[in-house]
């Protein structure tokens, strides 16, 4: 939407001119006026806010004795924004869980691009897998990790499950590329009564 | 000979048996196992089979003649279905064997039909160190002396059992999963010692030996890989070949400053004993990181092999496989000792068939390489400069920071892994279960964070040149320094190799298969289809009853399987250190398992 409205004005301004130089003007105008509009794609978060944390603390099963109800996880902004799935990407090679899941296939640590989830694929399961680890092997990074960073890596991590918008999910990489684009993860089926 | 101490009435018949085939090594083609060969020929006392690390047994009851009517004599349910890369050992009337974790060690009772459990000794591992093991949860084996059945856990214990009880004797740690060390490797015993090393190459653990006192645990010395000579007991003992070997801490020096500290060199494979100059030898890791513009220098001592002093672990000499190694080829491999007439003059060689790709023959004694000569597909290096014993690599196939190498030969795991040879001196080969496999390497920023890897790559494997096989098996002419004849597999030959006196050859493919080959001829005498696919060490030994069985885990798994065990998804061709690039093809070829097949004639 944003993109549109700056083009009829430059085309309106167009006809209205006759030489080249006016022209160059026209797509020099074109080229402010479109540049700030595509920044605006989603609203960033600049104050460094930490989420609330999740009112009904988080589940490690689908049973419930004698009730049977299964809350719908909450989704996060964080999954929602680019910026914070990019971030999320940075962090997972930087704080070495590329090292134990590499490019979301697994190796040490299970596969995170599969639609197999130990633990729950909510973004609350997957902040307390990174916060408290796992018995299995998966390490606490509390501590190590701050909580807002906590949250854009799980953000990530929903990203290669295919769980995160295509338009929010990163693209190709620019290196190796030995593994599909986390964009372009099909988006899994309700798996487990934990679907996204 | 250790097997005596069993001896009861029972055992009247291996006796005799014994007696019979203890005779004198026959006359040899090439070279034979030096005095560090044992002679107890009816048991399988450690992997290796013997101090020379020959895998080669006296038994010949199984011959090229009759193998093919092998079939099963019972079967035992490891109760874990992760790869099984243990050897299954024998001594006396019992067959001991450790699982992957959570390493339960088992003593089977031979005497009886169907060998049953005997008794179970059940360390209580830690479950977090299955998060810290860098490519699957394996462990390569238990070995026995002096009664005792001594094996490593994953979460860095070193534990002796009594081999009659299953009593536990002594328990110590020596290892820290909370820096990533592990230990997967089968201990060494000899001369009341029990020789110890840790992994950890992936998370840049510092590398390690030790020498425990077989009665007690107590450490007697400790041996670093990296670090000031002192710690690497480096003294005035050592006199390495190659003046690049040579100098004042070189383990801190070739180093920039402190990586040393987080440099690996891990201990994780195999050392051969040699009672006759009363040395051991065994290989250092890769260094730490992976992508080798974080350690400029050559980073000593890893990825080299030391000769030490059993008694005081004093360095002898050193010599670097791969200085500044540039692609993970740890130097681990096992070394065979042998006595060999080398262009007409008698040598004590150890003989290594490499990660790097070259078969090294090299006087033990000094530490020179003899001759290095490449028995798999190799561009990242041209050759072994014999004079300064340099490996000469290919500048173009150098990783860096940043930038894609494609197609480096061989790949990570390298020509061949951890999975041991066999040297059979009927024939004078050496049997080389290998991989076919190259990659696409690039180097990326490394950050240390104990207890996380510490690699800075991305790696794709493939297959190698040819029709896509991943794997071979070659018989090698050690005097000729050539190939004999090689088969190829689908997938890479990760299982171990034994050779008889019986003029066979034993291994496991991937798929499953278990194969008898002519030790000569290399032709297919009998396969056998198991559960899972085989990276197991097979071992032979004579029954109470008499009669020469085979034995091999299959259960697929380790570095090369870790696909299937843990159910990587084959999309990322990066998974599991770029492993996966190369097995995608693997998931629909075989499942998970974990069982032990035991063979024997009608
Ligand atoms: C040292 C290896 C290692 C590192 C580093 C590591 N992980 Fe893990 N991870 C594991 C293992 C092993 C498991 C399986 C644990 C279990 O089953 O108990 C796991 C499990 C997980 C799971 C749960 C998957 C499921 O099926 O429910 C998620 C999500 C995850 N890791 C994300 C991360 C993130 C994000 C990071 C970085 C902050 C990270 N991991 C770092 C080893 C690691």
């Amino acid at each position: 939407m944003q993109f549109w409205l700056p083009t009829v004005f430059l085309v309106a301004i167009y006809r209205g001119q006759k030489s080249d130089a006016a022209m160059m003007r026209a797509i020099m105008l074109l080229a402010l006026l479109v540049a700030p509009a595509s920044c605006q794609r989603e609203e960033r978060d600049l104050t460094g806010s930490v989420p609330e944390k999740p009112a009904a603390g988080i589940e490690q099963s689908v049973l419930h004795p004698g009730d049977g109800n299964n809350p719908a996880p909450a989704r996060s902004k964080y999954e929602e924004t680019a910026f914070d799935v990019a971030e999320g990407k940075r962090l997972f090679q930087w704080f070495n869980c590329s090292g134990c899941h590499f490019n979301g296939g697994g190796g040490i640590g299970p596969a995170l691009m599969d639609d197999k989830w130990f633990y729950g694929s909510s973004i609350e399961n997957i902040v307390a897998t990174i916060k408290e680890g796992r018995p299995n092997g998966m390490p606490s990074f509390k501590g190590l990790v701050p909580e807002k960073e906590v949250w854009q890596l799980a953000a990530y991590v929903r990203s290669v499950g295919g769980f995160v918008a295509k338009d929010v999910a990163p693209s190709r990489n620019d290196d190796l590329n030995a593994a599909p684009a986390e964009n372009r993860a099909p988006t899994p089926s309700p798996f487990n009564g934990k679907g996204p | 000979m250790i097997w005596t101490r069993y001896i009861d009435r029972r055992s009247f018949v291996p006796l005799l048996f014994a007696l019979l085939f203890n005779s004198p090594v026959p006359a040899q083609q090439s070279g034979s196992p030096t005095s560090a060969a044992q002679t107890d020929v009816g048991n399988w006392v450690m992997p290796a089979k013997d101090y020379a690390s020959t895998r080669f047994s006296e038994l010949d009851e199984i011959n090229s003649g009759n193998a093919s009517k092998l079939q099963v004599a019972f079967t035992f349910s490891m109760g874990i279905n992760r790869g099984q890369e243990s050897a299954p050992i024998v001594v006396g009337n019992s067959l001991f064997v450790v699982t992957p974790y959570p390493n339960i060690l088992y003593a089977l009772d031979l005497t009886k039909p169907g060998a049953p459990v005997k008794w179970k000794y059940e360390p209580k591992t830690e479950a977090s160190a299955q998060g810290v093991a860098c490519c699957d949860t394996v462990n390569r084996g238990p070995v026995s002396g002096d009664g005792r059945i001594y094996f490593n856990t994953l979460d860095g214990h070193t534990i002796a059992v009594d081999a009659e009880t299953g009593q536990e004797i002594w328990n110590v740690k020596l290892g820290d999963i909370n820096i990533g060390e592990t230990m997967t490797m089968a201990p060494l015993f000899a001369k009341g010692k029990v020789y110890v090393g840790n992994s950890g190459g992936e998370f840049g653990v510092r590398g390690w030996l030790q020498a425990l006192d077989a009665t007690s645990g107590k450490t007697l010395w400790k041996a670093w890989s990296t670090g000031p000579d002192k710690d690497v007991l480096i003294g005035p003992e050592f006199r390495p070949f190659y003046s690049m070997d040579q100098g004042q801490d070189l383990g801190v020096t070739s180093w920039p400053p402190d990586a040393w500290q987080h440099g690996g060199g891990n201990v994780w494979g195999w050392i051969s004993y040699d009672p006759e100059f009363n040395a051991i030898y065994y290989g250092t890791g890769n260094p730490g990181p992976w992508n080798p513009d974080a350690r400029p220098g050559d980073n000593k001592w890893t990825a080299g092999i030391f000769a030490r002093d059993a008694d005081t672990g004093a360095a002898r000499w050193f010599y670097q496989w791969s200085p500044h190694d540039l692609y993970d080829h740890d130097g681990v491999n096992e070394q065979i000792l042998l006595d060999l007439n080398w262009q007409g003059k008698p040598r004590k060689v150890l003989v290594r068939a490499e990660r790097n790709g070259y078969v090294y023959v090299m006087d033990r004694i000094t530490g020179e390489v003899l001759s290095a000569t490449p028995f798999a597909a190799v561009n990242s290096s041209t050759a072994v400069d014999l004079k300064t014993g340099r490996l000469q690599m290919s500048p173009d196939k150098e990783p860096e920071t940043g930038k894609v190498v494609r197609d480096i030969c061989p790949a990570a795991p390298g020509a061949k892994d951890w999975n041991p040879t066999a040297y059979s001196p009927k024939t004078g080969y050496l049997y080389i279960p290998h991989n076919n496999l190259c990659m696409d390497f690039e180097g990326i920023e490394p950050n240390y964070i104990a207890g996380t890897p510490f690699v800075g790559a991305n790696v794709a494997m493939k297959a190698g040149p040819g029709d896509g096989h991943r794997g071979e098996y070659t018989a090698w002419d050690i005097s000729a320094g050539k190939e004999v004849w090689t088969i190829n597999e689908r997938f890479p030959v990760w299982s171990g190799t034994l050779a008889t006196a019986g003029n066979v050859v034993f291994y496991g493919n991937m798929e499953g298969w278990f194969k008898a080959l002519d030790a000569q001829t290399g032709e297919l005498l009998w396969q056998y289809k198991t559960g899972s696919g085989i990276i197991g060490q097979p071992t032979t030994y004579r029954g109470p009853d008499g009669h020469q069985y085979v034995a091999i885990l299959s259960g697929v798994g380790g570095w090369a399987g870790v696909v299937v065990a843990n159910e990587l998804d084959t999309r990322d061709r990066t998974a599991a250190l770029g492993f996966v690039g190369a097995m995608q093809d693997l998931p629909t070829a075989t499942t998970k398992g974990g069982m032990l097949y035991v063979f024997r004639l009608p």
